[in-house]
């Protein structure tokens, strides 16, 4: 009996100190001058994303959205409002896409709007034309943000509600929506392999779907159309003239009766918009899709440190280095972080938490990646690839560490394995920029390119194949190479001239709303937000079953020739040849910090 | 008063039985309960899970659900007292209560009728006869000529002797017909001429009577007991003047502006009276008071236990069914102390006419607490049909003076809560904090009389309730449940990103849509603009289950919601606004111009068109018939009858389609 008693204490004691064990420390450097600066700063910058969104968000102008009204239609963002169950959060995407994209032509939100919502208790994939942008016709972008809504959708297993209102393919355009892969066709692609696959695929025609647009209710598992409004047709009645010369109305040509009571095309017939919404709201309600997360749910509880301090963490001055746990203790469950290979690799900081309840494990870049921090990196992406736990990489990377000793030291094999292991990991992975995200290190950290589910951007993040300053040396460098063998002269005017176009093309060219108006990401988000937007992106993920026994393409295991023969000793040296630079600014590359003790 | 039955007993009864329903059956069972006296109830097939049937001993079914095949049945109740053993009938009111055949029938069958014996009911029961014996007993009545001799000169005559204005009806008269108001003398041959012009051409008889007529007159009654020795006491009046269509709606005890003398005069009158008949048992000895000069006339005796009796036993502390179980005894003095007033709580509705309202209480939540009583025979969950009477309770509050008594009836009205049928409660604040009835300035022409202020149309919803109740609905939103209860999309708080999510709320206020725009701010909070409405409020709160706590621009409120179909019902401040909630009927959707929908639940009564018929607008299609009163049902337009939904003597629910016009619009 005292053995028991004894044990009891002990447990006790031992749950006390895990209980404290992966609590980060989340008070240095608060509300000193800089953190207040850094704040000020970062408040404008969220400001500007704010006011952006707000234009994007009214669509087309006034007079289009009266037209549209007087019409008896409900406004896209209303449908979606309306589809959802009431009060819903809804996961926006890509808000920005098609922003100064097309010249004079304001293609708001890409005249589309997506996202991810519960609709009767279900999540759901919305995707929504909004017909008084350009009358709701495809623009290129218009394709490429329906296809991407489509591959979430897919990868996440999630049914897919389309609010039909489209003029179709953008006929200036033609030649950049209409042919290739990743163009119209594909969107009839998807909905037939997605139908395969059980993801349900439900239509409600509010407004035109001509031509190929037709194809959306008619591929559809199940669809509504609205008297009066909603159309369906292959041609409409000035093509049906051109080509027969037969003369007929739209709706008799392809209206909500025809297609209730004729044709079959569509299933549901809805008296206005608000009454095709709640009929789609049913459809939903009976599909029977049960969503079973398939993890260890954490308790959920808030962090312990307020959100809003993120603005003041983030160096207003780029160049400028930060403690990334500092942003993890304010994503995270509590500010628990269960940290892993703390010691070694410390530029790459890697460990386990919950968002939301659901588990995560995190990598994030706190400084250059070196060799130790790329194979830290593949051994901890691999952990949770065979736990299936999702991954969240943080993004903040000027890149690999470059040098001779670097190089010579298998710097490009060991950050290979990183990007190799990213790259094959099956697990929902999620990325978000936080800072820079250049050259290979965007690789290693999961760009776009390495299929994260969802790829978020801050507004003050910066995106390009290197920095503008570096970017600008290197073409400076080729071109006074280049001017060298004709035997000409640059002045310096001239190279300083050079140097801050480049710069200039650069800047604008990194800035998050290029990106995300190219649909480089799925949006940019306000800091404050991160945790939210992760959480519900976590739980889209667990809508689709884990995929298990992943394999991986070829780790290059091989020693560097001249180092010693001791494998163990490998990481090790490397270390011993990035100690030196430790504390010293190598070109404008940020750097390492000491590792801090926790 | 002696504490025994007329065998010298008082031994209790073992067992009774209660030949009726509702809250006069609960609240006989709730003192024989407390006696030990073991209780049987019948009940109609319309009450089989009713609360009077649950709170009884034993409960047997008498028949179908109008009352002539159940409630009146005398002949099944007391083979049920028979069968099961029963010493007693208890009629309540209403029904067989002042039945005196029932009553014989219980005697000859031997089992004990609780109430007077049977030659009182049967005496107080004509109108000629009580006439009659209360001349003989020096009760005063209304002066009045009902002689044979129609001469002027006689009525003439008669008139001055009961003094003027005075009132000429037509012998046969009814609904107001050959009757005229005669305020002076110079007056008396047109009026006469008219009023008999009248009489002939509606009944062919032209005779009248001639009554002392009184203006503003006020009710005003005496309980009254009697034992089996003779012994005979009044238990103070109550004051009942306040009625609509003869139904009493707000009672009180005493009666306000009472003098003592007045009191004992009219007390003894009414003991009097009682004496008269060898009264036994419980009785209301009712008179009209003329409130100027405190005349006071017999109007009837009531041979029966009152609906308003809980105010006298408020005043008294006597339980007036233990005394009429035990038949009392020992002559005492009751003390009276302080005030009391019931108020009827009645289905129906009071801006429509005070048409009766079926249906199902969705929600009732009656006020308790010190000083406060509910009767009631109704719970929440329980129908209300159309078969009975429409009083779903009666509240009765007590407190040491008039005013207090009357705040506590305000306080007592604010907290009851019903929702699920129409009801009068809002009605009985308007009435019970009206200026004239704070100042006991009661007749029975009240209600009529002030009319306009106490029907008023409701004012707009005010921007607080409304804010309440989107508030509410906002709140509410989280009862949407999915399988991941832990998914941050199930938090419902409308997030959006990179903006704040704007919903437009539309709220049904009677005949207006109100549009509310309530954006989701952050930490709960959320603003609130009406259309076409000056201001904005900020609002936040919380729902503890139908609580609302809520705080809107500062001011917390504390706000019960209940919703019942589309219908949002809100409770605060003492006040409750009723909201339709954004619902469009599609499935309805294909009504027709000139479809007809059945005012209130009721019986078919006739049906004056065929299909096919041609109707003009306005013209008498079908009559229906709910609580004794006929609602006719009138063409919309001109048209041609299409189709008749409903037979002769169907019972139709409320808003169902009775009949189509096709129109000729």
């Amino acid at each position: 009996r005292d053995h028991m008693i004894v044990t009891r204490r002990m447990g006790f004691r031992s749950y006390f100190t895990d209980s404290k064990l992966n609590v980060l420390e989340g008070d240095s450097g608060r509300n000193t001058p800089e953190f207040n600066q850094n704040t000020e700063e970062m408040k404008k910058v969220v400001a500007d994303l704010y006011e952006k969104i707000a234009t994007v968000k009214l669509g087309g102008d006034a007079k289009t959205r009266e037209r549209h009204v007087a019409k008896g239609k409900l406004l896209p963002r209303e449908r979606v409002n309306r589809l959802l169950d009431p009060g819903a959060p809804f996961l926006e995407l890509s808000q920005m896409a098609g922003y100064q994209l097309y010249g004079e032509d304001n293609v708001s939100a890409g005249g589309i709007i997506t996202g991810i919502g519960r609709v009767s208790g279900t999540e759901c994939m919305v995707v929504s034309n909004d017909a008084t942008v350009k009358g709701g016709t495809y623009y290129p972008i218009t394709v490429k943000k329906h296809l991407r809504a489509q591959e979430i959708a897919q990868q996440n297993k999630l049914p897919c509600v389309y609010l039909v209102d489209s003029g179709g393919a953008n006929l200036p355009r033609q030649d950049s929506v209409f042919p290739d892969k990743e163009h119209f066709g594909r969107i009839f692609y998807n909905q037939a392999n997605m139908s395969a696959q059980s993801i349900p695929q439900i239509a409600v025609v509010m407004g035109s779907c001509t031509a190929g647009g037709a194809y959306v209710p008619a591929m559809a598992d199940e669809s509504v159309i609205v008297k009066n409004t909603g159309t369906i047709f292959l041609g409409g009645p000035p093509l049906v003239k051109a080509a027969t010369g037969e003369v007929v109305s739209a709706e008799d040509l392809g209206g909500a009766d025809v297609h209730c009571r004729m044709s079959g095309v569509s299933d549901h017939y809805a008296q206005d918009d608000e009454h095709a919404l709640s009929i789609c709201r049913r459809i939903v309600g009976n599909l029977n899709i049960k969503k079973e997360p398939q993890c260890v749910m954490g308790n959920g509880e808030e962090p312990l440190y307020n959100p809003e301090e993120l603005y003041g963490i983030i160096p207003a001055d780029k160049k400028k280095n930060f403690d990334v746990r500092q942003i993890i203790a304010r994503i995270v469950d509590g500010s628990r972080f269960d940290e892993f290979k703390q010691l070694y690799g410390t530029t790459l900081v890697t460990g386990f938490a919950h968002i939301h309840g659901y588990p995560v494990g995190i990598v994030a870049n706190n400084g250059i990646l070196f060799s130790e921090s790329a194979l830290k990196g593949a051994h901890f992406v691999q952990l949770c690839n065979q736990r299936g736990i999702p991954l969240l990489f943080l993004q903040n990377i000027t890149g690999f560490m470059v040098g001779k000793s670097y190089e010579n030291g298998g710097i490009a094999k060991n950050g290979a394995k990183m990007v190799t292991a990213v790259s094959c990991a099956k697990v929902p992975k999620f990325t978000v920029i936080i800072g820079g995200s250049f050259g290979a290190g965007n690789y290693g950290m999961c760009g776009r390119a390495f299929d994260p589910r969802f790829l978020w951007m801050w507004p003050n993040a910066r995106i390009s194949v290197m920095g503008g300053a570096q970017a600008a040396s290197v073409l400076a460098q080729v071109k006074r190479d280049g001017l060298g063998k004709t035997g000409r002269e640059w002045s310096e005017a001239d190279e300083a001239k050079f140097r801050s176009g480049i710069e200039a093309e650069y800047e604008a060219q990194g800035i998050p709303y290029y990106s995300s108006a190219r649909l480089w990401d799925d949006g940019v988000i306000d800091p404050v937000d991160t945790r939210r937007v992760l959480g519900m992106g976590l739980s889209a993920a667990m809508n689709a079953s884990p995929e298990v026994n992943s394999k991986y393409g070829v780790f290059r295991i091989g020693r560097p020739a001249q180092r010693p023969t001791k494998i163990e000793d490998d990481a090790k040296n490397l270390t011993d040849i990035a100690t030196p630079l430790t504390g010293k600014s190598v070109s404008d590359h940020v750097t390492p910090e000491k590792p801090q003790q926790y | 008063l002696k504490l025994e039955d007329a065998t010298g007993s008082n031994r209790l009864f073992k067992k009774i039985i209660i030949a009726n329903r509702g809250e006069i059956a609960c609240r006989v069972m709730r003192t024989a309960k407390r006696l030990g006296v073991k209780t049987v109830a019948v009940y109609s097939a319309a009450d089989a899970s009713s609360a009077h049937v649950n709170m009884a001993d034993e409960a047997h079914y008498i028949g179908p659900a109008p009352s002539k095949d159940s409630y009146l049945r005398g002949d099944k109740i007391l083979q049920i007292a028979k069968a099961t053993g029963a010493e007693a009938v208890h009629p309540g009111y209403g029904f067989l209560s002042e039945n005196a055949a029932f009553a014989q029938q219980c005697a000859d069958a031997g089992v004990v009728f609780i109430g007077p014996p049977i030659p009182a009911i049967t005496a107080m029961g004509s109108k000629a006869a009580s006439k009659n014996i209360m001349s003989e007993a020096a009760v005063p009545q209304v002066p009045g000529y009902h002689g044979e001799d129609q001469s002027f000169e006689v009525l003439e005559r008669e008139a001055d002797k009961i003094g003027y204005p005075v009132l000429i009806k037509a012998v046969l008269g009814g609904g107001g017909k050959g009757m005229r108001i005669v305020e002076s003398k110079d007056q008396l041959r047109e009026m006469l001429d008219s009023a008999r012009r009248e009489a002939i051409s509606s009944f062919g008889d032209d005779r009248v009577l001639v009554e002392k007529y009184l203006l503003k007159p006020r009710h005003v009654e005496f309980q009254v007991f009697g034992d089996h020795h003779g012994n005979t006491v009044h238990l103070y009046e109550r004051d009942c003047s306040v009625q609509r269509r003869h139904q009493k709606v707000i009672e009180e005890a005493p009666a306000p502006h009472m003098t003592v003398d007045l009191r004992n005069k009219m007390g003894e009158a009414a003991v009097a009276a009682a004496r008269a008949v060898n009264y036994v048992g419980a009785g209301t000895v009712e008179f009209i008071l003329d409130p100027k000069s405190n005349q006071f006339y017999f109007m009837e005796m009531n041979t029966r236990l009152q609906v308003e009796h809980p105010i006298t036993e408020l005043i008294t502390g006597v339980d007036l069914v233990e005394w009429q179980l035990r038949v009392a005894s020992g002559q005492e003095e009751i003390p009276m102390r302080g005030h009391a007033f019931e108020a009827r709580i009645y289905a129906e509705n009071p801006m429509n006419n005070f048409l009766p309202g079926t249906g199902k209480l969705h929600h009732l939540s009656p006020p308790s607490g010190e000083g406060v009583r509910v009767d009631t025979g109704v719970r929440q969950g329980d129908e209300v049909s159309v078969y009975y009477d429409p009083m779903i309770a009666k509240l009765a509050v007590w407190d040491t003076d008039r005013n207090s008594s009357l705040n506590r009836l305000k306080l007592a009205l604010d907290r009851y809560h019903v929702v699920g049928l129409s009801n009068n409660i809002e009605f009985l604040k308007r009435l019970s904090t009206h200026e004239s009835f704070v100042d006991g300035q009661v007749h029975t022409g009240f209600i009529s009389d002030y009319a306009g202020e106490l029907l008023r149309e409701e004012p707009p919803a005010t921007n607080l309730a409304l804010s309440l109740a989107s508030l509410a609905i906002v709140k509410m939103d989280g009862k949407y449940s999915a399988h991941d209860d832990r998914s941050p999309f199930g938090i419902p708080d409308g997030k959006r990103f990179g903006h704040a999510h704007e919903r437009v709320i539309s709220l049904q206020d009677r005949n207006d849509t109100v549009k509310v725009r309530v954006t989701y701010g952050k930490n709960g909070r959320y603003h609130f603009k009406i259309d076409g409405r000056d201001g904005e409020s900020v609002g936040e709160g919380q729902m503890n289950g139908n609580e609302l706590e809520a705080k809107v621009n500062d001011r917390t409120v504390k706000c019960k919601i209940v919703q019942h179909d589309h219908q949002l019902h809100l409770f605060y401040d003492g006040q409750t606004v009723e909201l339709g909630l954004p619902f469009k009927d599609y499935n309805a959707t294909a009504q027709v111009k000139g479809s007809l929908l059945s005012p209130m639940p009721g019986r078919v009564v006739k049906i004056a068109v065929a299909v096919g018929d041609k109707v003009t607008k306005g013209m008498p299609l079908m009559t229906m018939e709910a609580m004794k009163m006929e609602h006719t049902i009138r063409a919309p337009s001109d048209g041609v009858v299409e189709s008749i939904n409903y037979k002769l003597n169907d019972l139709v629910e409320e808003k169902k389609q009775l009949l189509s016009i096709k129109s000729d619009e």
